[in-house]
């Protein structure tokens, strides 16, 4: 065993860290994320607001700490939504070859040449905006690109002597597929899936961004910065508190995704 | 080289016939159809059907797609519900515009970026090496909206303000009031984008500078500045072509974000004013232009990797 590098340790520090503030946020917070202080609007951080407060005098500690969690279950659901469209479409796909191969792949093709921003909205215009919308939305958007990495990687395994093996000692195609194909797999797979969650968080929050997402009032990321965007130049706490902690979230899962590949890549 | 395009050509075609389909499907098979949009959620059934009938959505979907398809290609792009205006007229315009933008962002990208990724592989596991790597990482971590805020907050502040915080102001009325509206978005999506050029050139030019031609240049005496302009550098810059055409496709995206942020009139925000405005035709066609812009693009950036290494057209 090589010693933990730096991606992976930093990467995972820093979501360990998310992590807790997510679960912890009820007992840490020191307001509820929508009682109003309405004196004291518009705060820099002191004593009583450790950092600061928003156009409604909220208190921006809690609020950014109850933000971790729509932030972490939608990046972590959409993901989910994505290996769940993705996984059995690509091994399909890499498995059977031929003329099933070319036309799904054709198909992911042209869904990738949407950005997956774009293909979310357009999946919004129909169903409206909402959280739920919003993750499903990211979730469908990222499952083509999922499939194509589970295609390509089983595409490799489908002639390997492991494979042929279980095939002639006359197993069924679908358990080749899940109990033989896709262990072997699953590395290339985790990989992806860890980096996709940084950008599925991104995404959610600039839908929250853009109002269509997460609705007020409730304490999110990408709505909070909506919300400060009106009043940036009266004070940039609520903008740099969520901004700050969405940014390292982010930063943390790409760090980790990264020290991921390289672990895995080199067994 | 005429046959490899024409061969890329056809794919290509069927690539954008999909890619309407699957915009066609979005909007049309999920459920709430264009009358529903239209009409609001307290429309009557009768006068849902009779809007239906008008705008022909009784028809069978796949006549319903058939015809959209055909006026899409004979030039009918259909009128902005929103805005009353033909789609054709409004997306010329916010296409130009983000065209600018786009530009200017990938210019300054690779006149920023190479020299960058060439100075971190010269100067590989250095200290200037590590901080390059790691302000362009976290550039393409933090959220474009968060970005575009602080820069916004730090350059155009009422105490310093260098640049307008938002808005565009036409080219014919003067260069520099244009320009200067131009650059906080273009910055941004520049931070963003840096990352996958720098990184592209690095590694290229790393891989390169062990080449064997690279020794037996070095050995008949070339300097260490010919070397890496006149022979490594070529070859490394290559697959940065493809890079610079992937994000592209980022920057269609991107744009959406960063033209809300900064109240550019592009394609952008007219997607999100369609978005918000259920304004179906238009919305249509953006997303249509949109991924046409991209697949176009990785076909022009195919054809020039094509034209610069004949080895790919003959694979």
């Amino acid at each position: 065993m090589s010693s933990l590098s730096p991606t992976l340790g930093v990467g995972g520090a820093i979501l360990a860290l998310v992590l807790a503030m997510s679960l912890a946020a009820p007992w840490i917070a020191p307001y509820p994320t929508t009682e109003q202080h309405m004196l004291e609007r518009l705060k820099p951080p002191g004593a009583r607001f450790l950092l600061g407060t928003d156009q409604y005098g909220r208190d921006l500690l809690s609020r950014t700490l109850f933000g971790a969690r729509p932030a972490l279950g939608l990046g972590l659901g959409a993901v989910a939504l994505g290996l769940a469209l993705g996984v059995p479409i690509g091994l399909t796909a890499g498995y059977v070859g031929g003329r099933l191969d070319d036309l799904v792949m054709r198909v992911v093709d042209a869904m990738l040449a949407f950005p997956s921003l774009l293909l979310a909205l357009l999946i919004i215009t129909a169903l409206g905006a909402s959280t739920g919308h919003a993750l499903l939305a990211i979730g469908v958007a990222n499952g083509p690109g999922i499939a194509r990495i589970v295609r390509s990687a089983t595409l490799a395994l489908r002639e390997a002597e492991f494979v042929l093996a279980a095939r002639a000692r006359g197993e069924r195609h679908l358990y080749v597929m899940f109990g033989e194909i896709f262990p072997n797999v699953l590395a290339p797979v985790i990989v992806e899936a860890t980096l996709r969650i940084g950008f599925a968080i991104l995404a959610g929050a600039s839908l929250s961004f853009l109002g269509l997402g997460v609705q007020p009032p409730a304490a999110d990321w990408g709505l909070m910065i909506r919300e400060a965007r009106q009043y940036v130049f009266l004070s940039p706490w609520p903008l740099l508190a969520p901004g700050t902690a969405l940014a390292f979230t982010i930063v943390a899962f790409n760090l980790f995704g990264d020290g991921l590949r390289d672990r895995l890549g080199a067994t | 080289m005429a046959r490899y395009a024409l061969r890329r050509l056809a794919s290509i075609a069927l690539i954008l016939l999909l890619v309407s389909a699957i915009v066609f499907a979005a909007i049309h098979v999920l459920p709430g159809n264009a009358a529903t949009l239209i009409l609001g959620e307290y429309a009557t059934p009768e006068a849902l059907r009779t809007l239906e009938r008008e705008m022909g959505l009784d028809r069978p979907l796949l006549v319903q797609y058939a015809s959209w398809v055909a006026s899409v290609v004979t030039g009918d792009w259909g009128v902005s519900l929103a805005m009353k205006q033909p789609v054709a007229t409004v997306v010329g315009y916010r296409l130009r515009n983000s065209a600018f933008l786009a530009l200017a962002a990938l210019t300054v990208v690779v006149v920023v970026g190479v020299p960058l990724g060439t100075l971190a592989a010269l100067r590989r596991g250095r200290p200037l090496d590590l901080a390059i790597v790691t302000a362009t990482y976290v550039g393409i971590s933090i959220p474009e909206f968060v970005t575009g805020l602080v820069l916004l907050l730090v350059l155009a502040g009422p105490s310093v303000g260098w640049f307008p915080t938002s808005g565009y102001v036409e080219l014919a009325s003067g260069v520099t009031a244009w320009a200067r509206h131009l650059v906080l978005p273009a910055m941004t999506l520049t931070i963003v984008l840096l990352a996958h050029v720098v990184r592209q050139t690095r590694s290229g030019l790393a891989d390169v500078l062990t080449a064997p031609y690279i020794r037996t240049a070095r050995l008949k005496g070339a300097s260490a500045r010919r070397i890496v302009l006149r022979h490594a550098l070529r070859n490394a810059l290559l697959p940065t072509i493809t890079v610079l055409a992937l994000d592209l496709g980022y920057l269609m995206g991107g744009i959406v974000v960063v033209e809300e942020v900064f109240a550019y009139p592009g394609m952008g925000r007219l997607i999100i004013y369609a978005v918000q405005n259920r304004d179906v035709p238009l919305l249509q066609m953006c997303a249509l232009v949109v991924a046409s812009v991209y697949v176009l693009a990785n076909f022009a950036a195919d054809l020039a990797y094509a034209w610069l290494d004949p080895r790919i057209r003959y694979s």
